[in-house]
């Protein structure tokens, strides 16, 4: 069943949504769309496409404690103290960031499970938005995903036309919209030929882009040597500052590091998002195995379109979101990577 | 294993400390209880941490057949391995683990005759597998050890090696320091050279693990001999935090040490990309 209510009323559903559990979604604060919860008089920005940061930051965040000890003499006492905060809900997820969440889930729920991320994602309740206007640097057609309507998440979402249309698709959703049901209408075959529509057009915009057949096939475990040894590695990284702003941006970027902080009365051990474009990533005491930033950055191309895939039935660890794109500032990006390493197809675009 | 009990540490209690080498310490770990902080196989490792000062992941020198303790042979290299020198007995660490992949001592080493080689402080690996083959000697055929370092004061583990590994039956020990000096009337030579001079028969498993090069240079070494790369096997080092293969710091290739690793067939090397 899908439901809808007008859009000028969706501050009504936030607020009844936000009532018993905190409700994430994006907001403008600052010049500055992220996710953020929900309070009377935000700016909601469900026209906005991307957040500058992806929506990973609520199931994987970018620090968070582990234990505390505290030392005396020869003895030490760990104190567990992480948080893994209540159940909450999330809305206006773009299909590329939504699908970011399967490539993390297998990483941090293959055995041995991180209960963090786990926990996180079994409190968090996803609601799907389609994009009406997808924008230039949006490739997720080429990733097989579809940003007309999610695969993943819990409800999927459309605006079109003054309506906002609302279909849950597991029983996470199905709880969550029941929460919101007094305000909402259920919908009759007109609107869902009006969603059929909004589908279709947006199709029609994704197929207009020009990174939508991005040809990815040469990304292959097969091909991996190959491509590692491939010279124009350096050609590609000359110019990159090893900033790591790609990676922090980035929904399936997924390292991190473990460090402590001296509190005053204790040490805190938290984890912190980590990027393998920094040379600390890899230097030990006895030796770097990654001595310029060529090797770093192959590191963060091979692993995304050849390392990952391998481990994970060929599915690539990118999304299409675009965000590398628009935030590099030497603007190099796995775009220009794929385009000179990938696939032939590639030259005649 | 939970994640909870995978980056969570343990907390042990240092009950021994022997000065092995000058700048290479074993540390003897209980359970402040008493008794073992975990079971391990050989060749697996553990991250030990002082709060505040690190964390880095040591092998598990002890035999899994040892009941009462675990050991680390650590080598003095930075800051936490400095800090651990100075730590008296009696003094509490956190200890998470085991990790990785170990040696398979129950299945491809079973039955056969095994060459060990090792430099410096690369024997606290197999010293684990060692001790492991003496406790079942049946199921294994002859033990050959070479193992060198630069002098003889910096053979790790040489009271052991001397009263009870020269002693056992079916074990050759080839003891080799790098320069001549006084008193040492033993081998003089580099590791690579020792192991191509004592002509070993092919029809071994060979186990390397020492420095990047000495491994290098060994392996090439056991090829002239005939060796095939799917008989030898070895353990890769690089830097890690998680341990679990999900920090992402320790691939080689599609490879994660912590996980895949770190004992690695040479064979299975060759299909990476050579980056370590
Ligand atoms: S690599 Fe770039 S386009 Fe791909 S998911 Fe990451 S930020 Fe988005
Ligand atoms: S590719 Fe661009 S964003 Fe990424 S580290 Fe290099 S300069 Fe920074
Ligand atoms: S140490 Fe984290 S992936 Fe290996």
């Amino acid at each position: 069943m899908m439901y809808k209510i007008r859009t000028e009323r969706l501050p009504e559903l936030f607020a009844l949504a936000a009532a018993d559990k905190a409700l994430y979604l994006p907001v403008e604060q600052g010049g500055q769309v992220e996710f953020r919860p929900w309070s009377e008089g935000a700016a909601v920005r469900f026209d906005a496409l991307n957040t500058v940061r992806s929506a990973k930051d609520l199931f994987f965040p970018q620090t968070e404690n582990l234990v505390a000890f505290r030392t005396e003499g020869k003895k030490i006492s760990i104190i567990e103290n992480a948080d893994t905060g209540a159940p909450f809900g999330l809305m206006g997820v773009r299909s590329c960031d939504a699908k970011s969440f399967e490539i993390l889930d297998r990483v941090f729920l293959a055995e041995p499970a991180d209960t963090y991320y786990k926990a996180r994602r079994e409190n968090g309740t996803v609601v799907t938005l389609a994009c009406h206007e997808p924008e230039e640097t949006c490739f997720c057609a080429a990733l097989g995903i579809d940003a007309a309507e999610s695969a993943d998440g819990d409800a999927a979402s459309w605006i079109r036309d003054g309506w906002f249309y609302l279909k849950p698709v597991t029983a996470k959703g199905e709880a969550s919209v029941e929460t919101v049901r007094p305000l909402l209408t259920e919908c009759d075959g007109a609107d869902d030929a009006a969603v059929e529509a909004e589908k279709k057009d947006i199709g029609a915009v994704i197929g207009q882009l020009p990174f939508s057949k991005l040809d990815l096939s040469r990304f292959r475990g097969e091909n991996m040597l190959e491509i590692f040894n491939d010279p124009r590695w350096k050609e590609l990284s000359a110019a990159c500052l090893g900033c790591g702003t790609c990676t922090y941006v980035c929904p399936t970027c997924q390292c991190y590091d473990i460090k402590d902080f001296k509190t005053g009365d204790g040490i805190q051990r938290f984890r912190t998002w980590d990027s393998c474009m920094y040379s600390d990533f890899t230097k030990m005491s006895a030796g770097q195995p990654r001595l310029t930033q060529v090797e770093r950055f192959r590191q963060r191309f091979m692993h995304k379109l050849v390392y990952y895939p391998m481990n994970n039935d060929g599915l690539y660890s990118c999304v299409g979101c675009g965000r590398c794109l628009r935030k590099c500032p030497i603007s190099m990006n796995i775009v220009k990577v794929a385009k000179t390493l990938g696939g032939e197809q590639n030259d005649e675009q | 294993m939970s994640n909870n009990e995978a980056l969570i540490p343990k907390l042990g209690v240092v009950t021994d400390i022997r000065m092995d080498t000058p700048d290479v310490k074993t540390f003897r770990v209980n359970a402040p209880e008493g008794g073992k902080l975990f079971e391990h196989m050989p060749g697996q490792c553990a991250m030990v941490s002082i709060p505040g000062v690190g964390e880095a992941m040591f092998s598990i020198t002890s035999s899994p057949t040892n009941k009462e303790y675990m050991e680390f042979s650590i080598k003095k290299c930075g800051c936490l391995t400095e800090w651990l020198h100075q730590i008296e007995v009696g003094q509490q660490i956190c200890v998470r683990g085991p990790y990785g992949r170990p040696f398979p001592v129950e299945t491809e080493f079973r039955g056969k005759d095994l060459l060990f080689v090792a430099g410096g402080i690369g024997l606290a690996p197999l010293r684990s597998v060692i001790n492991y083959v003496r406790y079942y000697r049946e199921n294994y055929g002859k033990v050959d050890i070479v193992y060198g370092s630069r002098s003889a004061a910096d053979l790790v583990d040489y009271r052991e090696i001397i009263d009870e590994w020269c002693a056992e039956k079916d074990f050759g020990v080839h003891l080799t320091i790098d320069r001549e000096q006084e008193g040492w009337d033993g081998h003089v030579g580099f590791v690579p050279n020792y192991v191509k001079e004592l002509n070993f028969p092919t029809n071994k498993v060979a186990i390397i693990c020492g420095p990047p090069i000495m491994i290098k240079f060994t392996l090439a070494g056991l090829q002239e001999l005939g060796f095939d790369k799917t008989q030898v096997y070895t353990t890769m080092e690089l830097k890690m935090k998680c341990g679990i293969g999900k920090c992402g710091r320790c691939n080689i290739g599609s490879k994660y040490v912590c996980k895949d690793g770190p004992v690695f067939r040479c064979d299975e090397l060759d299909e990476l990309p050579n980056e370590y």
